[in-house]
């Protein structure tokens, strides 16, 4: 090969950036999905927990407009029936109250910033 | 034949291209675009394979055997040997930026002349021969086959580039047109397919040492005959000297200026430089009858015969035991010195590094290959002001400068020309942006086009040129087109002539031989051109 | 038609995820086994073509002059369009690379009533080029979240300033947006205008496609069919660390996404994507333009059979002696080995 003094490198570098997570994670522990910690005196939440997983920020996304538009509404669980208030506060931290623990767990492994806590306070001490 | 007026040309361009897929439309080889083929004789002068007499109009262009195989080796071959060429088989996406820089696209709208389009014909083959994707997959993978008819189409359009480059500089990735055409061309030679434009002039320059097979006597009485009218111009004739072991330097320069109007003037201008120079300064500058020809056809051939045309330029200045060599106003041939000479042919260590023996400029962008351009000779030498020149006697001279294809892509050869010519005239306008410095037109006739029959192709293939020279004729009277290439001023003129009558053509050194006053002249009545000097009219 | 065929490849190819990997289960092969390969056969593709590139020879110096040479020292040089020193090489290369240089160039032909031609700046398609060439790195960079443990903040930065709109949730990337609309341009000008569909060919259109619909599918899972983004970071995790799982809970719109970008990283090394690599070895961008001052060395170049003077003295003696041109032997000698030499 002509000019390997410059193409060979340009490969290494081609190589490491293409293979960055392959060896980015070399020696790391094994990956494992976070584990919750969940109130231990309710049985289930406002909705199945599928659902929560892949809705809960459409839901917060609308509670929110909903209350600084009209106040406080009332959100039917598509459950259980039962009515809960539209809210982070009142609602959502009643049982997750604690963000550290439960909130961020996920959100972190997966780089995801809500800005729920610009204008909240965190739950952590809260009590 | 004739050719249709300039204004019905002009109204027929038509860029939009057919519904049918490209690949189902046959090349229709069309008498006023493709030039006539080469007989046996130059062919088998220089040993070029498939030697015959044949007519493209024909059905059968008695191809040798197996001519698929020698393509189809030759072009892996070339893979191999040119990484360009592989690279550029590889890599094109398509974007069409080139498609519209292409002159002969711009004038005659054969969608074909789209740069994309000419190397796709190659590439197709490239991928449906050579490429696992292209075998299995086919038109799906843009492959073909290679056929008779594709291989008509590939000769076509191949022969209706002019390898002005200005399609690579658009190109993201540096896609150079030029050398897929110069590999191409290479190809299609290797089983007879040329055109006698160029062959001839191969034959010829291997021969005699020049293309149009001026025997060396002839050379010299033809230079005489110039030295003569000088004579009666200025009252003293130059002597030049022919061949001569020890000169200071050799001079080579396109046959082209030795024989062709209006080349002949800037013939008559080195001339009168050199002579001032001799008397002046003492530089003794000599021709060689046998490396009587700056210009190589050779790249128009193969990189083989461009290499063994070439040679006689080194192989000449090492034999006369010249300092350096001095290159005159052509193009191609300067692009042949810029990037092969020394490669090919050199390392030129029997020659010095060259110097102004009369300014001491040391020519640092010259210091391998040991050539110096004309221009950025004399530039050098106004510069430094060792030349007396009477600027008005090119009064009547409003110029623009047309952009030699070959020197401004070939090698960025922009101020120079530009600073010379400054010096001698008066009046200079530039052509409108994108037409010049390194987006500049082809004449149209450039890479061994510049043959008569093909003469509708160089008439639209020159209009984005002509165009540009037209509007500053028209906004500001400019009557003279000057240029550092010979087939530049062979095709311009008839080009002008066609688009733009009223306009000229010249070589910068014409306007420089014109201006510059030999020491013990008479009073001049003319120019060069034996028209009557700015101020002599009414006496 | 060139257009509808390679957009049915990229439907049959998504339909053969559905079935493949919804219908018939098959989530070990779509999820590990084909990515697995794909990653393989790109890197490991990429590299061979490089070097495939780079067995071939660069026999000759021949740069693109965009600008003027090194000349004297009177006349300005063009250190970047006509580079003489490795500097400026580095230099071409970089607004080349990153900031497409010569597309920037780009002119349009206008042929006008009364004999005039126009020639405008036309800068759309560097604008898009440009658009499409940096979102689709965004993009990528961006999916790192799901290749590492802790994320590192470089991406988590990235991340938040592609949501920093702050529309919806989840946050509407700016790229998603951006990179879509350059994909449209970039398809609807081959499909519109007339010479850019003459020259395209099913591989302009295929990449395009299949490009489109690695981003819808992406957009859709984030927006609209979402899925458990926990189990694919799970699965994106067990790739990386060679510990290859497949969580529950991962909808088929994943497979599919995950199933064209693999067949993306296939098709990139057969095809003109490697422009990627290209454009870096390309020979008119990469190397100086100062060939009369440096030599270039040419490794096969090999003799050639010449026409010497002495050849050519013996031809034209005669004449030469007769027009009193100066000759090496005198008339009545005649070389004896005067013969074409190699």
């Amino acid at each position: 090969m002509y000019h390997s003094k410059k193409i060979i490198p340009g490969l290494i570098i081609f190589f490491l950036f293409m293979t960055f997570p392959f060896w980015f994670n070399i020696g790391g522990e094994a990956y494992v999905t976070p584990e919750l910690v969940l109130p231990e005196d309710h049985e289930n939440c406002i909705e199945s927990v599928e659902f929560i997983r892949a809705e809960h920020m459409t839901i917060l996304d609308q509670w929110r407009d909903a209350y600084v538009r009209d106040g406080y509404g009332l959100y039917e669980s598509s459950l259980t029936g039962e009515m809960y208030a539209m809210s982070l506060t009142k609602t959502c931290m009643d049982c997750h109250d604690d963000k550290e623990q439960f909130c961020d767990r996920c959100h972190d492994s997966v780089s995801v910033s809500p800005y729920c806590w610009a204008c909240h306070i965190e739950p952590e001490g809260v009590e | 034949m004739a050719i249709q007026k300039p204004d019905t040309m002009f109204k027929n361009i038509d860029h939009k291209p057919p519904r049918k897929d490209w690949m189902d439309v046959p090349a229709d080889i069309k008498p006023g675009r493709y030039c006539y083929a080469a007989g046996p004789e130059p062919l088998e002068y220089v040993g070029m394979p498939n030697p015959r007499k044949w007519d493209p109009l024909d059905k059968d262009w008695k191809l040798p055997e197996n001519w698929e195989n020698t393509i189809i080796t030759g072009m892996k071959e070339r893979l191999e040997k040119y990484r360009s060429f592989k690279i550029f088989m590889d890599i094109c996406v398509r974007c069409g930026a080139c498609a519209d820089k292409c002159h002969y696209f711009i004038g005659s709208g054969d969608p074909k002349n789209m740069p994309v389009l000419r190397a796709e014909l190659l590439r197709s083959i490239y991928r449906g021969e050579l490429t696992t994707a292209g075998q299995i997959l086919g038109r799906f993978a843009g492959g073909r086959k290679l056929t008779e008819e594709v291989l008509k189409e590939i000769w076509y359009y191949y022969y209706q580039c002019s390898e002005c480059r200005r399609c690579s500089i658009f190109c993201p990735y540096g896609i150079d047109q030029a050398e897929i055409t110069i590999i191409g061309r290479e190809l299609l030679n290797l089983i007879g397919l040329n055109i006698g434009w160029i062959a001839q002039p191969v034959a010829n320059c291997y021969r005699t040492g020049n293309h149009l097979g001026i025997q060396p006597h002839a050379f010299k009485d033809m230079l005489e005959f110039f030295c003569d009218d000088i004579e009666e111009i200025y009252g003293i004739k130059p002597e030049p000297t022919f061949n001569k072991v020890g000169a200071d330097i050799l001079f080579v320069t396109p046959s082209g200026d030795v024989f062709a109007d209006p080349g002949t003037y800037t013939c008559m201008g080195y001339l009168i430089l050199f002579h001032y120079l001799k008397e002046e300064y003492g530089l003794d500058i000599t021709w060689s009858t046998y490396a009587s020809e700056g210009g190589n056809f050779g790249l128009f051939t193969s990189h083989e015969m461009m290499k063994r045309l070439n040679a006689k330029m080194y192989m000449e200045a090492k034999r006369l035991g010249v300092k350096w060599i001095l290159g005159g106003e052509c193009g191609h041939m300067w692009r042949v010195i810029h990037q092969y000479m020394d490669t090919m042919n050199g390392p030129a260590d029997f020659l010095e590094m060259p110097i102004s023996p009369i300014t001491g400029t040391r020519f640092e962008n010259a210091s391998s290959t040991k050539m110096v351009h004309i221009v950025e000779f004399t530039a050098d030498l106004i510069k430094n002001g060792k030349l007396n020149l009477n600027k008005s006697r090119n009064a009547n001279v409003r110029a623009t400068y047309h952009d030699s294809c070959n020197p401004a892509r070939g090698m960025g050869f922009f101020d120079e020309p530009r600073y010379v010519l400054n010096n001698v005239i008066d009046t200079f306008h530039e052509m409108p942006q994108g037409t010049t410095k390194e987006q500049t037109f082809c004449c149209g006739g450039g890479s061994g086009l510049n043959a008569g029959e093909n003469e509708e192709i160089r008439m639209m293939g020159g209009l984005p040129r002509a165009n540009a020279v037209k509007f500053v004729h028209d906004k500001h009277d400019v009557n003279m087109l000057s240029c550092i290439c010979a087939i530049d001023r062979a095709t311009l003129t008839a080009m002008v002539d066609y688009w733009v009558p009223g306009v000229q053509v010249c070589g910068v050194h014409e306007l420089v031989g014109n201006a510059l006053i030999l020491p013990g002249e008479h009073e001049r009545e003319t120019d060069l051109r034996g028209e009557t000097l700015p101020g002599k009219e009414e006496e | 038609m060139k257009a509808i065929y390679s957009l049915f490849l990229v439907f049959a190819l998504i339909l053969l995820a559905m079935i493949g990997a919804g219908t018939l289960g098959m989530e070990y092969l779509f999820g590990v086994i084909i990515p697995y390969l794909a990653v393989l056969a790109f890197v490991v593709g990429f590299m061979l073509k490089v070097i495939g590139w780079g067995k071939s020879a660069v026999p000759f110096r021949i740069t693109s002059t965009c600008g003027q040479a090194k000349s004297f020292p009177w006349i300005k040089e063009n250190k970047l369009e006509n580079p003489s020193s490795t500097w400026g090489v580095i230099g071409r290369m970089f607004f080349e690379v990153f900031l497409f240089r010569s597309l920037f160039r780009n002119t349009k032909v206008e042929i006008h009533d009364g004999q005039r031609i126009a020639y405008s700046s036309s800068k759309w398609l560097w604008l898009f080029a440009i658009l499409f060439h940096y979102t689709f790195l965004v993009i990528v960079l961006r999916h790192m979240r799901f290749f590492t443990e802790p994320v590192p903040y470089p991406f988590v930065l990235l991340d938040r300033l592609d949501g920093m709109l702050q529309i919806g949730a989840p946050v509407l990337y700016i790229s998603s947006l951006i990179i879509l609309a350059a994909l449209f341009y970039l398809l609807l000008r081959r499909l519109l205008i007339p010479s850019m569909r003459y020259i395209s060919l099913p591989s302009d259109y295929f990449p395009l496609f299949l490009i489109i619909g690695v981003v819808i599918t992406g957009i859709l899972m984030r927006y609209f069919l979402k899925t458990d983004i926990m189990a694919i970071k799970e699965l994106s995790m067990g790739l990386v660390t060679f510990r290859p799982v497949t969580p529950e809970g991962i909808g088929v719109i994943f497979f599919i996404h995950l199933f064209l970008v693999s067949v993306l990283l296939f098709y990139f090394p057969i095809s003109k994507l490697m422009h990627m690599g290209g454009v870096f070895l390309s020979p008119t961008r990469n190397m100086t333009g100062n060939t009369r001052m440096v030599r270039h060395v040419n490794p096969w170049n090999y003799p050639v059979k010449v026409h010497t003077y002495d050849a050519y003295e013996d031809e034209f003696r005669e004449k030469m002696v007769e027009a009193g041109l100066p000759v090496v032997k005198p008339l009545e000698e005649k070389s004896e080995n005067a013969e074409n030499k190699e």
